[in-house]
């Protein structure tokens, strides 16, 4: 009998297409995701060397990352020369190496970690890389996903394989149920909160526990996008009905016969019972309060009922990085996380720009007005989010209390497109990272879930969104 | 790639924990479709003023260590965005070495590609080095990734970890594309026996 596996170790174990003597892996890739940012440079280097992609079929690409969200963007003086020259260049790398494309124009465009589980690329028990490091978003499915830097990206183009280690096991459990108010943001922030952004490094983590399973498919994305905040190189969550009734029907989903081959193998993707893990953190899922982040690393978590630190309360080399925030947030220690004042509000980005996070705000601002002065936009994951949320009445919530309605893209999250914040303007934000200048140089970045940040906008600062929704902290 | 043998010279200390690549390499000089050239951006908004003037107080500016080869950073350099212009900033800059008691995992990876040795030493071995590093070109370091060790100015040897398998692909310059497909036929029965068994995939 063999001894019981990980999640994680039946996935992996299912991918080795070699093993050296020195336990360095081949491990086969089975679908490789691709944007305009990182890939022109390994494109380049498959010209130059006169090698091909090997399997066009399973690489799929979409320009997110530059492009900009503006109704007028057919327009394409909205670029700066050098992003069209990076949306240009996968055009054409698309169409040379025949690789499966969604381009601008296309009303299946979006964020590549959203368009990907959408289009049914994403599938639980595949192997998914990316150069984007949010890759980790796929392991919601229970697919082994993590990012990769340019020259893997060529790697995989050219050999469909990386070479990697086996990472650690490490588990998270978040145990019992979340409470009112309480979102998978708020999970996954806490997680990091507790862990540290070096905590899961070298380790694959998997998400587990009541809480986890409770959450929908959007949820479980929105928890594993952000292992990599927490230093895993991947994040998974075990496949469920759930997981099989979201894959269902999408359009590069399995039909018929190989459907039902599908879901026989999908359902042995669990952890056996006695599977070593060499980490274990549990949470239990009604301690978890709403979150924000107060500085400029997405472990700098607090629920929103707390105050400011002083670096004083840290310890080690977390001294001179916590003053360091501090000053750059322009934040007093002491002061009430609610007494934070706002000037901009982003809803969207591959952590919080899907159908659930879009219907989270609008509960909270229907009927609503956000606060005069204040800039809000809302921008969906990709082109079928923002026509569901049309279709749903969401956009025009988010139009009537007098925040922009975008077109789908990265931008605000990175800000790589002209979505930027003006040095010192403060914004309250669903992305994941609130590094120094991520959202633009000199801006300030406070990280929640959709609905944290649509009660944000409506009062101008940091609020409990529970208040809103007449539930006691 | 370049090949990484040994490097002895001035390291400039970076004692900041959580160092992303966001610092190293800011997002706005990713628009570039080549690898070369982003030296002169590394940590740009730390190094510069918004108006392109040199901050006096960063560590890359100050005299001593304008040419300096090796980094002494502070934990989980490298966390964050995946990006490659990351390691090739550093690289252009002429930084061929970081030492740090962890490094984020990407970031990590993408070092091996391109003829940078990412150290991991304990903490006490860092703060001795760091120590090294605030005296410039007082005090030099070694490296030897051969010997995996790194001897500090007053010849203190501290010896670090490193996967055989990075190391002979960094020693030889080796390109790892190349190596795979030597493994083609293992690729080709790999896909085969999956067309029967996850069809789907």
């Amino acid at each position: 009998m063999t001894a019981p596996r990980t999640l994680y170790d039946k996935i992996w174990d299912d991918h080795v297409v070699h093993t050296s003597e020195d336990g360095t892996c081949l491990l086969y890739i089975d679908r490789h995701l691709v944007h305009e940012v990182t890939s022109p440079q390994a494109f380049e280097g498959l010209r130059m060397t006169g090698r091909r992609v090997r399997a066009p079929e399973k690489t799929i690409a979409v320009p997110d990352h530059n492009v900009p969200t503006t109704l007028d963007r057919a327009n394409a003086a909205t670029m700066t020369e050098d992003s069209r020259i990076q949306v240009e260049a996968l055009d054409r790398n698309a169409k040379d190496f025949g690789i499966n494309y969604y381009p601008v124009s296309d009303v299946r465009q979006g964020i590549v970690h959203i368009v990907g589980p959408e289009q049914g690329w994403t599938l639980p028990g595949m192997t998914v890389v990316c150069g984007d490091s949010h890759t980790a978003t796929h392991g919601a499915f229970g697919a082994l996903a993590h990012g990769i830097g340019t020259s893997e990206v060529e790697h995989v183009l050219a050999t469909q394989t990386l070479i990697q280690k086996k990472s650690k096991n490490m588990k998270v459990e978040i145990t019992g149920s979340l409470r009112p108010g309480v979102t998978a943001k708020d999970i996954t922030l806490s997680v990091i909160g507790a862990t540290g952004t070096a905590g899961g490094t070298g380790h694959v983590i998997e998400y587990c526990g009541q809480a986890i399973r409770e959450l929908s498919m959007e949820g479980r994305m929105t928890v594993c996008n952000m292992a990599i905040e927490g230093g895993a190189r991947a994040g998974l969550i075990a496949p469920d009905e759930k997981t099989f009734a979201y894959c269902m029907g999408r359009p590069h989903a399995p039909k018929g016969a190989k459907w039902e081959a599908a879901l026989a193998y999908w359902k042995t993707l669990f952890t056996d019972e006695g599977a070593h893990f060499d980490k274990v953190i549990t949470i239990k899922g009604e301690d978890i309060a709403p979150v924000v982040t107060w500085g400029t690393s997405p472990e700098d978590v607090l629920p929103i009922t707390g105050t400011v630190p002083a670096a004083s309360d840290f310890t080690g080399g977390k001294v001179e990085a916590a003053q360091r925030s501090l000053d750059y947030m322009g934040l007093t220690p002491g002061m009430k996380l609610t007494d934070i004042r706002i000037d901009t509000v982003f809803i969207g980005s591959c952590t919080n720009g899907r159908i659930e996070d879009l219907r989270a705000a609008a509960a909270i601002l229907k009927g609503k007005k956000i606060k005069d002065g204040l800039r809000a936009m809302v921008v969906p994951g990709s082109g079928l989010v923002r026509a569901q949320a049309e279709e749903e009445g969401l956009a025009q919530i988010f139009i009537d209390a007098g925040m922009e309605w975008r077109l789908a893209g990265c931008s605000m999250c990175l800000a790589m497109n002209p979505d930027q914040l003006a040095p010192g303007e403060r914004c309250a934000a669903t992305s994941n990272r609130n590094f120094e200048g991520r959202q633009g140089r000199g801006g300030r970045t406070h990280l929640m879930s959709p609905a944290m940040a649509a009660a944000a906008a409506i009062t101008g600062h940091l609020t409990d969104v529970r208040e809103m929704m007449g539930i006691s902290a | 790639m370049d090949k990484f043998t040994t490097l002895t010279g001035v390291a400039a200390p970076m004692p900041l924990v959580n160092i992303d690549t966001d610092m190293i390499i800011p997002k706005q000089f990713l628009k570039t479709i080549q690898r070369s050239g982003l030296g002169k951006n590394l940590f740009d908004e730390m190094r510069f003023t918004q108006d392109g003037a040199e901050i006096p107080s960063f560590v890359l500016n100050q005299p001593a260590y304008r040419r300096a080869q090796i980094l002494v950073a502070g934990e989980n350099f490298g966390c964050g965005s995946s990006r490659e212009h990351a390691p090739w900033a550093l690289l252009d800059f002429g930084i061929r070495c970081v030492i740090s008691t962890s490094f984020a995992d990407i970031f990590f990876n993408n070092c091996f590609k391109n003829g940078i040795l990412p150290v991991v030493l304990p903490q006490e071995a860092v703060d001795h080095l760091m120590d090294d590093a605030r005296k410039g070109e007082n005090a030099r370091i070694a490296v030897d990734l051969q010997a995996q060790t790194v001897t500090a100015a007053d010849g203190t040897v501290f010896a670090f970890e490193v996967d055989a398998f990075k190391k002979h692909c960094l020693l030889n310059g080796l390109d790892d594309i190349g190596l795979t497909m030597e493994k083609a036929s293992a690729i080709d029965s790999y896909e085969a026996k999956n067309a029967t068994l996850r069809p789907w995939a």
